[in-house]
This record gives C-alpha cells, sequence and structure tokens, in this order.
C-alpha cells in the first residue's frame, strides 16, 4: 500500500494540482488495464529503458573492441579504460569475497555498472531509475535470494538452525534477516530521491531569469547530489550485497 | 475558526508531521561527524592504510544514514502521499 502510494507520488501531485513547476515525482505517461487493475507507464520505466540502452550500447562496442584487440600493439584508451574498470571489479571482488566468491564479479560488475549509469542519469534530465521504490526492491530483492541460495549451499542445514542460535532471540534473528533487503533499498532509494527532490525543489524555487545568472551553484549541487551521492551510494550496494554473501561462505575459506 | 474543513486540517498536521518526521536527520549528522573524524584520525596514524579506511568509513556511514532516511522516506508519503487523507 505504502510502496504504491510513494510510486504514485507525481500522480497526487498532478491531481491536487500543487505543483506545476516543480516536478520530482513519477509521472505517469500511459495507462492501461490488467486484471482489473489500471497500471501505468511511468518516467521511471522511460529512464529505466534508456539507461538499459546506453548499458547495451557500452556492451555491444566494448565486445567489438575487445575481439578486435591485438595482443602485438599498444591498446586504446577505450579498451585501456574497459581493462581498468573490469580489473578493479574482479580485485574488489577478491579482497571482499575471497577467492571463493570471485565468480560473483560478473553480478557485482553487472550491478556497478547499472547502478552507476542509473543514478548519473540525473545528469541528462531523466528521472534516475533508482528514485522509484520498485527498482530498488527488485535489485535488494536479488540480493536476498542471492544471499540465503548461498547460505543453503555452503550452510546446509545450518542456515535454518543458526537463527535459533540464541532460543530467546529467534524473532529478532528472524527481523534482522528480513530487514536486510528493506533497509538497503530504502538506503539507495531514500538518497536518489532525496537528491532528486532537493534539486527539484532549488529549481522551483527560483525564477528562470535568475537561475541562468547562478548556473554555477547548480552545478556544485548537481556535483554532490547526483555524482557524489550517486556513486557513493552504487558503491555502498555492491559492497553490502559483496559482504552479505561473503558471510554465508563461512571459515573455511583462506 | 468554524472555516477549517476537515481536508484542510489533515493536510496541515501532515506539514508539521512531516517537519518532524524530519528530526530524525540529527542522529546520522552526529554518527557520521563521529565516524568521518575517526577517519581522519585513522589515516592521520597510519597513512598508508588510506583505502581501507576510506572504504570502511563509507560503508559505516551509509550504514548510519539508514535511520535518518527512515524519517525521509515518512516525510515524504506524508508530504505526497498522504494515507490520512483517504481515510475522511
Amino acid at each position: 500500500m505504502i510502496i504504491g502510494n510513494v510510486c504514485n507520488v507525481g500522480l497526487l501531485a498532478a491531481a491536487a494540482g500543487t505543483t506545476e513547476e516543480v516536478t520530482f515525482g513519477v509521472d505517469g505517461l500511459w495507462s492501461y488495464e490488467l486484471f482489473g487493475q489500471t497500471l501505468w507507464i511511468t518516467t521511471s520505466h522511460v529512464s529505466l529503458v534508456i539507461v538499459m540502452l546506453v548499458i547495451i550500447a557500452f556492451a555491444v562496442i566494448a565486445n567489438r573492441v575487445i575481439k578486435k584487440a591485438d595482443p602485438n600493439e599498444v591498446p586504446g584508451t577505450f579498451l585501456n579504460i574497459i581493462e581498468m574498470a573490469v580489473e578493479a571489479v574482479d580485485s574488489l571482488t577478491k579482497s571482499n569475497m575471497g577467492e571463493k566468491g570471485y565468480k560473483f564479479s560478473n553480478y557485482i560488475g553487472t550491478l556497478f555498472l547499472f547502478l552507476i549509469t542509473a543514478n548519473l542519469s540525473g545528469l541528462f534530465g531523466l528521472r534516475p531509475p533508482t528514485a522509484d521504490y520498485g527498482t530498488t526492491l527488485g535489485l535488494a530483492l536479488i540480493t536476498f535470494i542471492l544471499i540465503h541460495y548461498n547460505g543453503f549451499k555452503y550452510e546446509k542445514f545450518g542456515h535454518i538452525t543458526k537463527l535459533f542460535q540464541p532460543v530467546l532471540l529467534t524473532p529478532i534473528n528472524i527481523i534482522g534477516e528480513l530487514a536486510t533487503p528493506m533497509s538497503m533499498s530504502l538506503r539507495l532509494f531514500g538518497n536518489i530521491l532525496s537528491g532528486t527532490v532537493m534539486m527539484g525543489l532549488i529549481y522551483g524555487l527560483l525564477p528562470m531569469l535568475l537561475q541562468v545568472f547562478i548556473w554555477p551553484l547548480f552545478g556544485v549541487l548537481h556535483g554532490y547530489f547526483d555524482v557524489f551521492s550517486g556513486l557513493i551510494q552504487s558503491y555502498v550496494f555492491c559492497m553490502l550485497t559483496m559482504v552479505f554473501i561473503a558471510q554465508t561462505f563461512g571459515d573455511e575459506e583462506g | 475558526m468554524s472555516n477549517i474543513t476537515n481536508e484542510g486540517l489533515i493536510l496541515a498536521c501532515s506539514a508539521i508531521g512531516a517537519g518532524i518526521a524530519m528530526i530524525p536527520g540529527v542522529g546520522p549528522g552526529i554518527g557520521q561527524g563521529i565516524a568521518a573524524g575517526l577517519g581522519a584520525n585513522a589515516v592521520g596514524r597510519n597513512p598508508g592504510a588510506r583505502g581501507t579506511i576510506m572504504s570502511t568509513m563509507l560503508l559505516g556511514q551509509a550504514v548510519a544514514e539508514t535511520t535518518g532516511l527512515y524519517g525521509f522516506a515518512v516525510a515524504i508519503i506524508l508530504m505526497f502521499a498522504n494515507p490520512l487523507l483517504g481515510k475522511l
């Protein structure tokens, strides 16, 4: 109920006729009926599709460049950047998850690429897809499933008995497990949404004429809210995913 | 005084509530400040471990921020997706 309400922030604001210029909510573009429910294609979906297209184009170009690469020649700028990024993700995964977690570098790299592109999309006038609770909850649920799949894989039945370890604390343990995806998704969602709301309020606060004269202020604010905050939050989300998954590997690594 | 509608009363009280719901912002501010101060302290003692200290500090600060963001979520819900208006 609450999730649905937050996703329809823009719809309610538009219905109340409160904000014409200050728009930072999710705006519905088209509606359609499915199983008797009215569903909306919103601005989040549009920017999500744009972000995905950008990532797919990047992946196709990178794939071509890598296939054409000649080991006897000096690599070009683009190839160098790709290699550096892949090496950085690999070493980050290895240092946080150990040898056993090295296979997760694929997933972590994908997550990193998606989150960085999505968080930076606010710079290009899109509404960041991660400022919609649906996107972040989906990402956090993937992490949740990965945690418990690997928990059962490596700890077998101990993954369940671990919950009852001090018998009195059983409810707290269960709530703690369930709170993990909630807090992860809310952290990303809240940070990006707060940046979007702040920028929307500041843009709505000043008349157009004044905005032209004090553009350095907007540059600094975009630098903080979009670039700094977005990069930190994508780093933190990937870091937490790695730490939580690596917890289930137990002591045998090393 | 008699011309305040029910809806207006709920909207006014929700605006006050949204302001009060942002009080949790104080806690993460203090906590992040302490974490950053201790991080600077640690870099001063051991400049070689700068990268590790930085990532640990950022992780801790991001986790400390969660409670503030819960307050922010409540404030946003009260402002833009008010569940109380539907109860009239």
